[in-house]
């Protein structure tokens, strides 16, 4: 009887133990990651390379999420407007929803399936083939050189896509409110401009911020832990987007209920 | 090498490693000196590889202290490890050539960014082509790891580890699954490099006779070729084999004591000998 518990209990700690291992961990490589921001050598070629990956290469998707969830959520607010008679204000509610939750989420998130599952599937394939150990035998600090250029171009190129995203949205919207919806252009840009406040701008600019951090790192934190061989990258890859994923919309409900308290809304 | 100042290149004092309880090496002691060659030989997971790594810092031991150059590594940070493996060159037994840099940028690595090497700009590319001249891969300079042969890609990364002529060359397992007549090439190449640069050498191996054509041969300069060592038994005493198992060190003497040893394990390496 007493065996039995004590084995219980060891067991259900033992189940701890593993993720408060791995948070610790990625609170040490985020503090590594963080601090080497303001630490020579920098590899300006690096961050490049990982701006033009992740910018410029997310670009396409960005357009295409942003336009169609702008419309859609013309379409939806229209229907729910038409109940009291304000179509007219189809704008505002574009405006607000895409600023302060859609495009910042849907970018993260799209950001999170192209670039997190690349960065643990790459430095996954380079920890199990020893190269990650090698840049270490020659010299060089591999969260130096693979994770913080990738944080610093995530961080530089999210509230870039995001703001891309917003716009692209207001567009896709505007399409449905004139053709569809036979709002008058001057409209419904003077709806969507007039919703916007500071609260809800630096809303949607510091979200995509905090979850380029989340994006960057779960994607290298996974990577670096891989082993295993290659059936070990596959698993990094889906723990990454999935943890990315979720970290986005808890955060995002933290960071929406901070803004929201704040006032405004 | 007249009456040469015994300074321990690499010394093990009971070193223990292990992994999430797993013991990788047991209770490991040995020291290597200036000039000297090591073979290491032992089945496949008896600790070879971790024992490299460990020696370079790159694995911490548990107990036990490891020193290099004399200087005890063991519970030294990251940032002071770097100056030490700048004199340390390394093979890894994959090859570990970074998939997205050709050949010559993989050579040229370690000149550019070991901290304590400071390879004036100019000198890189012209160090990097007598590298790999000196590994007769002259013309794949502009050739991704990917486009090259195993045997090539092995070739390269000795290249790459020798580049910085460093003082202590360690190679994991050179041979493995390579043909019998680029693998006698590779060895070849090592026992040059070593008797070109004098490095002290520690060499992972599954083959004996890899280790016999390092004890037993030396390099013509002259001549440009591989030739049976003169004095065979003084080059004999400077190569000592050591067998590992289940990550302990069973064995740890020189040619003639392996050879006349009796234990079966130790026999089964010497014996593949053609
Ligand atoms: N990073 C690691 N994590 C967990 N265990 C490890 C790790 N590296 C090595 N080991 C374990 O340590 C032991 C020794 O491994 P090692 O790689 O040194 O073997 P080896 O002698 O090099 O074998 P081989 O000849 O096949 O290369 C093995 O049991 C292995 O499972
Ligand atoms: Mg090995």
């Amino acid at each position: 009887m007493v065996a039995s518990e004590c084995g219980e209990r060891t067991y259900l700690l033992d189940l701890l133990k593993e993720p408060v291992l791995a948070a610790q961990e990625f609170f040490l490589l985020a503090g590594k990651a963080l601090k080497n921001i303001f630490r020579r050598p920098h590899y300006g070629d690096d961050i490049a390379l990982q701006m033009d990956a992740i910018g410029v290469g997310s670009l396409p998707i960005v357009v295409m999420i942003g336009f169609f969830s702008g419309a859609v959520m013309a379409l939806q607010m229209s229907r729910a407007l038409s109940q009291y008679g304000q179509v007219g204000k189809t704008g505002t509610l574009v405006s607000l929803t895409l600023v302060r939750e859609l495009g910042p989420v849907l970018t993260s998130i799209m950001v999170a399936g192209r670039n997190s599952t690349g960065m643990a599937s790459e430095l996954g394939s380079m920890k199990v083939t020893e190269q990650i150990d090698a840049m270490r035998a020659l010299g060089t600090d591999p969260i130096q050189k693979l994770v913080t250029p990738r944080l610093i171009a995530t961080c530089v190129m999210l509230p870039l896509l995001t703001i891309i995203a917003d716009f692209v949205g207001m567009v896709g919207g505007f399409i449905i409110a004139k053709f569809v919806l036979s709002i008058e252009s001057r409209q419904y840009w003077t709806s969507v401009w007039r919703a916007l406040e500071w609260n809800d701008v630096t809303q949607g600019l510091f979200k995509p911020l905090v979850f380029a951090v989340v994006v960057s790192l779960m994607g290298c934190f996974y990577g670096l832990r891989t082993t295993g061989g290659t059936q070990g990258v596959g698993r990094s890859t889906t723990q990454a987007m999935v943890m990315a994923t979720v970290l986005i919309f808890v955060l995002d409900l933290l960071i929406t209920q901070v803004f929201v308290s704040q006032g405004g809304a | 090498m007249a009456e040469p100042a015994r300074i321990a290149v690499l010394r093990f004092e009971n070193v223990t490693v292990s992994f999430d309880g797993d013991v990788a090496l047991r209770d490991i002691s040995f020291a290597a000196y200036e000039g000297e060659s090591r073979i290491i030989l032992g089945a496949a997971g008896s600790g070879k590889t971790v024992l490299l790594k460990t020696a370079m810092g790159l694995t911490k031991p548990e107990s036990g202290k490891v020193f290099v150059f004399g200087q005890d590594i063991s519970a030294m940070p990251e940032k002071r490890l770097f100056d030490i493996r700048g004199k340390i060159g390394m093979l890894f037994q994959e090859s570990a050539l970074f998939d997205s840099l050709n050949i010559a940028e993989n050579v040229a690595y370690p000149l550019l960014n070991q901290p304590s090497i400071r390879c004036p700009k100019a000198e890189v590319l012209p160090r990097v082509k007598r590298t790999l001249e000196f590994v007769e891969l002259g013309g794949t300079l502009e050739k991704f790891p990917s486009e090259l042969s195993g045997g090539m890609r092995r070739r390269a990364a000795i290249a790459r580890a020798v580049v910085t002529e460093p003082p202590l060359q360690m190679y994991d397992s050179p041979t493995a699954g390579l043909d019998p007549i680029t693998a006698h090439t590779i060895i070849a190449l090592l026992i040059k490099e070593r008797d070109v640069s004098q490095a002290t050498t520690l060499l992972v191996t599954h083959r004996f006779q890899d280790g016999n054509l390092m004890a037993n041969f030396r390099y013509n300069s002259e001549q440009g070729v591989l030739e049976p060592a003169r004095n065979g038994a003084k080059q004999k005493s400077s190569t000592t084999f050591m067998v590992m198992k289940e990550g302990r060190l069973i064995f740890e003497n020189d040619q003639d004591s392996i050879e006349a040893s009796k234990d079966p394990y130790i026999g089964k390496f010497v014996k593949q000998r053609v």
